[in-house]
Order: C-alpha cells, then sequence, then structure tokens
C-alpha cells in the first residue's frame, strides 16, 4: 500500500483493510446472553412506562424485556414486533438517547438508562437470524394497494396493509428497496448487508410485489394509480438536497453528502472508495455527522464540520456529537459558508462567523478558510416528486389523521409528510398507522 | 477497637465468625486455608461411623439465582463425610495443634443408639476438639436412615441423644436444629431438658429450587430423577432469623446459648442474628459462593458498627433485640403511620401505584406528569409501597402524632398504648369496663 492518511488530494486505500475493517465493524456489538439479562435486569417494569410514551411506534418495552428476562428472546421480539416491523433496524439506528432511554426513569436516577436499544436489538436478533417471520396474513380482502416508496415509512406501511390480507404493490424508483436503511443510515450502524436481510425478512409476510426503478411521475401517475388501485400511500421521503447558495458552489468536489454516503453504502470495497485529505463538512444534523465520521473513517486527515449555529441547535444528539469528536471530527460552530475557492475543483472553503441576534443569525464580517480537497453539503433534504396539487405545509406534503393527504384515496407518510422528526421509527409509526387507516376505511 | 473475641460454652475464639458444619470445613486443607483467612472457628464436616457413606456422583447442588446470577439460595442432596473416621480423626487434630486459638467443634451424626455414641466421643476428645454438635438437622439421605432430622424432629430424641453424649464426654455439647419442624422451641427446650450447652440453627431446609422442564424432574437431576434437597443461604436466613430469636424469648431456653446459621453473608446479617440472641454464627453458603475472604468484610464492618454504636464486646450485642420481638397481640394498635414520598428523589417508575392501586387500597394517586400522592384517606400504612421502589428513602412511614385525626378512620390517634387484647373486636378482649 502507497497510499496514507497524509496523501495529499483525493485517493483510495489510505488505510489499510484491517483498519478499515475495524472503522466500520458494529457500532453497538451485540449483546450475549448474558450481557442481556444483566441488562434487562435492570429494568424496573415500570407503571405505564415512560419509555413507551417515548417511542414513536410505542413498543411495549417493559414487558419485551421482562420476556428477555425470562429466557424468552423469540416471545420479546414479537412483542417488538407487533408494533414496530423494522424494530431490527430500529435497534441500530434510533437515537435513543432522545427517545426511549431518555425516558427511563434509571436515567433520572443515575444517568445511565437501561441499554433498550441494544436489548431490542438481541431481541429481535434472535428470529431474524433463524431467518423466521412471526406473521402470518389474513384471509385475502380483494383490496390492491400501492404503495410508493420503499423506505421504512412504505415498507411498514405495506407490511401492516398485507398482515391484513389486502394486495399491495411497492414501488421504488431506486435500484433496491430499503430507502435510507439502505442508501443513508451509516454504515456502522448496520453493517452486514442488514437493511437488505430485513427487507427480504420482512417480504416474508406475502401479498407484497416488488416494483423497483419506478419513479412516481416517470410513467407512473398519482392519477393511474389512484385509477388502479383502492388506496395510495406515498413515502417517497425527502429526494432533494438544500443548496449552499455560496459563489463556487458549483465546483467540482462539491458533493451532497447524501449522495457520498449513498456512494459509500454501496460500495463493496471501502478500500476502493477514493477520499480528501481534507474534508469540509456544512451542517449539523445527523447526515453531516455521517458524512463526516465516514469519512475520517475512511482516513481523511482533517475532516472539519462546520455549522452555522450554537451546538444546543444541531440536530445531531449530543450522543452524535460526542461520537464524532471521538472519531477526530473537528467541529466549528457559528460559522457559515460565503464562498468556495478553487481552481476547477474546491481547494478552500470560505466561512464567515455568525453570532444570534434579536432577529436571528447575524454575520460577523470575521471570516476564515479551511483547506477542501473536498466539500460535503448537508443542509437538509427537501421534498421532490409530491404529485402536482397536493397540498404542502413547509414543503412537506400535509396530512391530517393518520396520514390522510389532500387527495382522495392518498395517504402519506414519513419523512415526506409533514409533522414529526425525520426518523426511521417515526417512518415506521406513520406507515404502520396510515396502514390502519387505509384498512379501516376500506373495510369500513 | 470493638473486641471480636468470644467465649461461647467456654470455647475461646478470636471472633464469633465460625464456619459451618459443610463442605467448607470437610477436610484439613479447607480448614487450614479458613484459618489463615481469619475464621474464627469452625465445625467440621460432620463425621459419622465407617463404613462411611457415599455421595452421589452427579451433580449435588441447585440454585435460586437474583439477578446477574446473584446466588440467593442453594440446595444440595450431600450426606455426611464420605471419607473414612479415622482420616478425618487425624486431619482434626493435625489442624487444632496448628492453630490453639481457633474453635474446633465436631460435628457427629451416629445411629440413635447409645452404643455407637459412646464409641466415637472418645475418639473425637483424643484430637483436642473443643467441642461437638449434634447433627439432628440434615433432611435428606441421612433422615433415611433413621438419623440427622429424623431425630431432630422427635424432641423425646433429641433429649435422650444429648443425655447420653453429656454423660459420656467432657467436651461441650451443642445441637444443632432442623427447621422441617412446626415449632423450633419444642426440640430447642428437649436439648436443653437433655442437657445441651448451647443450641445451633438452622440445618438446611427441605425444598425443590427447580425443575428441568425438559427433563421434566427436580434439579440437581441425577440420571432423570431428582429429590428434595437441603436449602439454604440468603433466602433462608429470615426463617432463621426468627427460630433464633423464638428460642431467645422462650422463658424454658432463655439463657441458652445459640450459635446462629442460615444465610449469613455479611457484617450485618452477623449483627442481625447477634441483636436476636446468638453468641456466634456459622457461615456455608456464603463461604461457597464467594471463598474465605469474606470474613475480612465481616470482622471489619462488625467492628466498625460496634465503634459506632458504642458497643464494646460481642456480648453486649448478643439478645439486645430480643426485649422488642413481641407478639402481634401486643403490638400497639394507636400507633398510625401514613406513606410519605420524596418528590424530589421519586423518579417516576410507578411501581408504589402499581403495587398500591393492584393489589392493596388504591391509597396513591397518579396525576399529571406522572407525579405519586399518597391519599392519607385510604393508606392502611402497609408500607408495600416502601418495599417496592427502586429509590431508598424515597417512600418513608410517618407517624401521625397524637390528637390529629385518622383521614382513614376519621379517629383521634390516642396518645396512650392500646393493642388487640383490649380491642372491643376482639371476642375475647378482657375490656376493663
Ligand atoms: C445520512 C442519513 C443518516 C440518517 N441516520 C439516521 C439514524 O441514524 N437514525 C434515524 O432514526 N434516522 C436517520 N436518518 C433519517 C431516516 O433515514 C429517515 O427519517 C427515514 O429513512 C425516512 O423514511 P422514509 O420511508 O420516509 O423515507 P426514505 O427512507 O427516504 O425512503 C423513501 C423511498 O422512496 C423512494 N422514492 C423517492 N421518490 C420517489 C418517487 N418519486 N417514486 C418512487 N420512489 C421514490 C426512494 O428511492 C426511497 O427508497 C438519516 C438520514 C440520512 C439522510
Ligand atoms: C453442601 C452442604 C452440605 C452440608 N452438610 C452438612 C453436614 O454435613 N452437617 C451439618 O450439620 N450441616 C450441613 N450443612 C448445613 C450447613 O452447615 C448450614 O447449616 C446451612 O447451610 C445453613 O447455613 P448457610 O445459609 O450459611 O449456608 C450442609 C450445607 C451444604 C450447603
Ligand atoms: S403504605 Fe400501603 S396503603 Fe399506604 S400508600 Fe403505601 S402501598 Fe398504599
Amino acid at each position: 500500500m502507497t497510499q496514507s492518511e497524509l496523501t495529499p488530494g483525493i485517493v483510495s486505500g489510505r488505510l489499510p483493510e484491517d483498519r478499515l475493517e475495524s472503522n466500520f465493524s458494529d457500532l453497538h456489538p451485540a449483546y450475549d446472553e448474558h450481557e442481556a439479562a444483566v441488562a434487562a435486569d435492570r429494568c424496573y417494569f415500570c407503571y405505564d412506562a415512560p419509555c413507551v410514551t417515548a417511542c414513536p411506534t410505542e413498543i411495549d418495552i417493559p414487558l419485551f424485556i421482562r420476556q428477555i428476562s425470562t429466557g424468552m428472546d423469540e416471545a420479546a421480539a414479537k412483542t417488538i414486533f407487533e408494533q414496530n416491523i423494522l424494530g431490527g433496524m430500529c435497534a441500530r439506528v434510533c437515537p435513543t438517547e432522545n427517545l426511549c432511554e431518555q425516558a427511563c426513569v434509571r436515567e433520572a436516577a443515575e444517568g445511565k438508562p437501561v441499554e433498550i436499544g441494544r436489548l431490542q436489538r438481541h431481541a429481535t436478533d434472535s428470529l431474524m437470524e433463524r431467518n423466521v417471520h412471526p406473521f402470518t396474513r389474513g384471509a385475502p380482502t380483494g383490496k390492491r394497494i400501492a404503495v410508493v416508496g420503499a423506505g421504512p415509512a412504505g415498507l411498514a406501511c405495506a407490511h401492516r396493509l398485507a398482515m391484513k390480507g389486502h394486495d399491495v404493490v411497492l414501488f421504488d424508483s431506486r435500484s433496491k428497496a430499503g430507502g435510507l436503511n439502505e442508501f443513508g443510515i451509516a454504515s456502522y450502524k448496520t453493517p452486514n448487508d442488514f437493511a437488505q436481510a430485513e427487507v427480504d425478512w420482512l417480504l416474508q409476510i406475502g401479498g407484497i410485489e416488488v416494483e423497483l426503478g419506478k419513479r412516481l411521475g416517470e410513467g407512473l401517475s398519482i392519477e393511474d394509480l389512484t385509477d388502479q388501485y383502492d388506496a395510495v400511500f406515498l413515502g417517497i421521503g425527502l429526494a432533494g438536497v438544500n443548496a449552499l447558495r455560496a459563489p463556487g458552489e458549483d465546483k467540482e468536489e462539491v458533493r451532497d453528502a447524501v449522495n457520498f454516503i449513498a456512494e459509500l453504502r454501496q460500495t463493496s470495497d471501502l478500500s476502493m472508495l477514493p477520499i480528501g485529505r481534507h474534508v469540509v463538512v456544512v451542517g449539523g444534523g445527523m447526515t453531516a455527522v455521517d458524512a463526516a465520521v465516514q469519512s475520517k473513517l475512511l482516513g481523511a486527515e482533517e475532516v472539519t464540520m462546520v455549522y452555522r449555529r450554537g451546538r444546543d441547535r444541531m440536530a445531531a444528539s449530543v450522543f452524535e456529537q460526542d461520537l464524532a469528536a471521538s472519531k477526530g471530527v473537528r467541529i466549528i460552530t457559528h460559522a457559515q459558508p460565503v464562498a468556495v475557492h478553487g481552481n476547477g475543483s474546491v481547494r478552500e472553503v470560505e466561512f464567515e462567523y455568525t453570532k444570534d441576534g434579536p432577529n436571528g443569525l447575524e454575520p460577523t464580517g470575521e471570516t476564515f478558510r479551511l483547506a477542501a480537497d473536498q466539500l460535503f453539503k448537508a443542509i437538509g433534504q427537501r421534498l421532490e416528486g409530491a404529485p402536482a396539487g397536493m397540498m404542502l405545509s413547509d414543503g412537506k406534503i400535509t396530512v391530517t389523521g393518520a396520514g390522510r393527504t389532500s387527495v382522495e384515496k392518498v395517504w402519506a407518510g414519513g419523512d415526506c409528510a409533514a409533522g414529526g422528526d425525520d426518523l426511521t421509527v417515526t417512518a415506521v409509526a406513520e406507515g404502520r398507522d396510515a396502514a390502519e387507516d387505509i384498512h379501516a376505511q376500506l373495510m369500513g | 477497637m470493638a473486641d471480636l473475641t468470644t467465649e461461647f460454652v467456654g470455647i475461646k475464639s478470636p471472633n464469633p465468625f465460625w464456619l459451618a458444619s459443610a463442605p467448607p470445613t470437610d477436610k484439613e486443607y479447607n480448614v487450614r486455608r479458613a484459618f489463615d483467612a481469619g475464621w474464627g472457628g469452625v465445625v467440621w464436616k460432620t463425621l459419622g461411623l465407617d463404613p462411611h457413606v457415599v455421595n452421589v456422583n452427579g451433580p449435588r447442588y441447585g440454585v435460586l439465582h437474583g439477578g446477574d446470577r446473584r446466588v440467593m439460595g442453594i440446595n444440595n442432596i450431600e450426606l455426611i463425610t464420605d471419607r473414612p473416621l479415622e482420616t478425618n480423626l487425624r486431619e482434626i487434630k493435625a489442624v487444632k495443634r496448628d492453630y490453639p486459638d481457633r474453635a474446633m467443634i465436631v460435628s457427629l451424626m451416629v445411629p440413635c443408639e447409645e452404643w455407637a455414641w459412646k464409641e466415637i466421643l472418645p475418639k473425637v476428645e483424643e484430637t483436642g476438639a473443643d467441642g461437638i454438635e449434634l447433627n439432628f438437622g440434615c433432611p435428606h439421605g441421612m433422615s433415611e436412615r433413621g438419623m440427622g432430622s429424623a431425630v431432630g424432629q422427635v424432641p423425646e430424641y433429641i433429649e435422650m441423644v444429648t443425655r447420653w453424649c453429656k454423660q459420656n464426654t467432657r467436651m461441650p455439647v451443642i445441637v444443632k436444629l432442623t427447621p422441617n419442624i412446626a415449632d423450633i422451641r419444642k426440640p430447642a427446650r428437649a436439648a436443653h431438658a437433655g442437657g445441651a450447652d448451647a443450641v445451633s440453627l438452622i440445618n438446611t431446609i427441605n425444598s425443590i429450587t427447580s425443575v428441568d422442564l425438559d427433563q421434566m424432574a427436580p434439579e440437581p437431576t441425577i440420571d432423570g430423577k431428582g429429590t428434595h434437597g437441603g436449602y439454604c443461604g440468603p433466602a433462608v436466613k429470615p426463617i432463621a432469623l426468627n427460630m433464633v430469636s423464638e428460642i431467645a424469648r422462650d422463658p424454658e431456653t432463655a439463657h441458652l446459648p445459640i450459635s446462629g446459621i442460615g444465610g449469613v453473608s455479611t457484617w450485618r446479617d452477623v449483627a442481625e442474628f447477634l441483636a436476636l440472641g446468638a453468641g456466634t454464627v456459622q457461615v456455608c453458603t456464603a463461604a461457597m459462593t464467594y471463598g474465605f475472604k469474606i470474613v475480612e468484610e465481616m470482622a471489619a464492618g462488625l467492628s466498625e458498627w460496634m465503634d459506632a454504636k458504642g458497643y464494646a464486646s460481642i456480648d453486649e450485642v448478643t439478645g439486645r433485640a430480643i426485649p422488642n420481638v413481641t407478639d402481634w397481640q401486643y403490638l400497639n394498635l394507636n400507633y398510625v403511620t401514613k406513606a410519605r414520598i420524596d418528590q424530589d428523589a421519586c423518579i417516576k417508575c410507578g411501581r408504589c401505584y402499581a403495587a398500591c392501586e393492584d393489589t392493596s387500597h388504591q391509597a396513591i394517586a397518579m396525576k399529571p406528569g406522572r407525579v405519586f400522592e399518597v391519599i392519607d384517606e385510604e393508606c392502611v400504612a402497609c408500607n408495600l409501597c416502601v418495599n417496592v421502589c427502586p429509590v431508598e428513602d424515597c417512600i418513608t412511614m410517618e407517624e401521625l402524632p397524637t390528637g390529629q385525626t385518622d383521614p382513614r378512620t376519621g379517629k383521634v390517634v390516642a396518645g396512650e398504648y392500646a393493642n388487640w387484647t383490649s380491642h372491643p373486636n376482639n371476642p375475647a378482649a378482657k375490656a376493663a369496663e
């Protein structure tokens, strides 16, 4: 190997294979049986437990943990899957520190919550590793439903509808199902191709026909769908990316972080993936953290994440921020990009410091430059491809109740729908609830 | 520094911590390690007549685990020593010679016939041992042969065998009692009547710890079958404490020395047994779980606590709580308390609510924001919420002062003591009208 972290420019193979492998291995390794028993034993089996309320899918957490502690891992898994069919993925990617574990009374008592996420993984793995699907389909209803978008929202919706006996056609514009589970989530949260394995496992319910490479708006129209199907669910996520609006943004090696991450997730050999020596990431959310951390893990010498407001306003959780810091990512706050310099390709990014003023963020006039072989933009995704005429609020599809849109027979959920956090688990909850609502309406 | 030395039925030991007759005291090697670790005395694993018994060759223990595989209780189907009598006697003699300051008690179990005792007692005496303990307790295996608890359950036998021993040896005689009996005072009185110098208790409790649901057999399972065994360890401590106190406060046996056994694991357990009348304690399961080193914690903890309380010697602690052990009928019915929840300490788990709402008196209100408050009108002061609360001292019981009205009963709290014997609802009340 001839490349190192210090090799100038953008090159692949900065790190030896074994380091790449350990860098991208499981962030939270699975428990063994005894660890799980000890962790489960810490649960107090609270009355009307606050963790359940904090979970967007309202998994009966005390019950599944008690099932683990009595040696019934698979029963625990069923308790989870009844509420959240993507409980396996959520166990790996949920920011539990902001959800169930934040609500855990042991967090209040001693600052150490029951490790609900890892226990959930322990339970769900027990069934999924044996490739056992715990549900069977209800009697056929004769109803056909189109689900557009095979991300967490679409998958959860399709599964619940299939369980109820409906026939589902699941469309996605990409070549693989899974949505951001497959193309977005950080590698070290879901190694070993877990996302595809989970999709395959989920589809075992039967009654779901998957149509890949089919894009709504390109040969597939909402009118056709509403004509041909009894109901339509849209879970199309946020396919667009916000622009920096700084001069020089069009230079080479200025990329959307989500594209870089998708490429990374689809690379079978990480030692072949080129990365800059100096990488700058603009943004303060989960995407920014993931792009920055993974750049570092690929062997970039210097990775800087720049966010225009203070740390407390970052969408990335404290855990994520700490993770970035621990991997050697430098985090600069209160600075925004004003220009991208370089001759053809980016060489430097110029920032201006900001401060919080009475009318929001104000530039201070003080600037600085960061060397950059690559600049990743992670300042938010936006909805793209919503059917014309559908009512939007704040750029997302307006929904009432369990995902009803302004268009007859059409429901929506997940990131593309207004309201709720942009999280995997929220998408699952919304997809599931829309399915229940569709079912209730179709079956009257 | 508190003085931990003890003199129990004339037997001196540097501290009250003895190892009970069991595997830890089974042979010379273990006992030397125990003495080196600091144990004040041992009761040697029970000897019998040759030919020696044999043990099963499969597992002999069952277990009850708490969280993180903490051993709460063990049961066993082991018998008395399975080594020749001469071997044991030779080893006892050698150890006693090398550790003259430690208590060396020899546990015995031979058939219920005088010749058998006459035969073994001189041999034990010859070792230089300080005393003997009669094993009337073993609930399995030996009892089927008419020994152990088969004797311990018949007070007349206890008295008879104790008398034989007193007549045939100059060594102090400690009678070890079985808890597998309805009223522990009866065998204690019998031992006393037979001239026993002391009693020790408890031996193990008849038990099945668990069932192997695949084999459909009790555990430990020997070739597909299991049998009841003797239960010991922290789980049996409450039973042992009660039995010790029963003997200590029985006028017939009030001054009979007691060696307390059953679940002793920490200095606090020791202090509790002493307070209820024990002069020494014996330990088995805790040593089997953690090794001999635990005696260091017991010694340091007990002396620290005694210093803090101003107790200079073990004697000053023995029996200290006995005047406060009474019968239910003498408890003060005019003592009224209410549960109080410390809102700052509360972590909002709601276990008190579930306990009181589902299984007690619906005396805890769950308010918005998961605020839990006691409803005095309903609280009967049962204490369950205190027990199930995971936070120490978060829920406490507060006494209602004299003159205040108990909102539950509408009655004013009376200042004077009044118990069930004079209560109007008691058909047998000796009312003072
Ligand atoms: C980099 C990154 C990291 C993240 N990390 C986490 C994390 O750690 N934890 C967490 O909880 N959340 C995380 N999130 C957020 C989470 O991934 C999303 O909230 C979640 O995937 C939303 O699910 P969805 O089904 O609504 O949308 P998506 O997962 O985006 O799925 C939408 C699907 O619709 C398809 N589609 C889009 N447009 C069309 C169309 N016109 N026609 C047909 N198909 C279409 C897409 O191909 C895609 O498969 C992360 C997001 C990103 C970008
Ligand atoms: C494996 C085992 C063997 C025992 N063998 C004897 C014995 O031979 N003689 C005896 O008097 N008690 C015997 N006991 C009972 C103990 O001496 C002691 O009374 C009992 O275990 C309670 O104390 P603990 O709770 O500290 O273990 C045995 C206990 C165990 C666990
Ligand atoms: S003491 Fe008993 S009755 Fe009173 S609040 Fe607690 S659990 Fe309820």
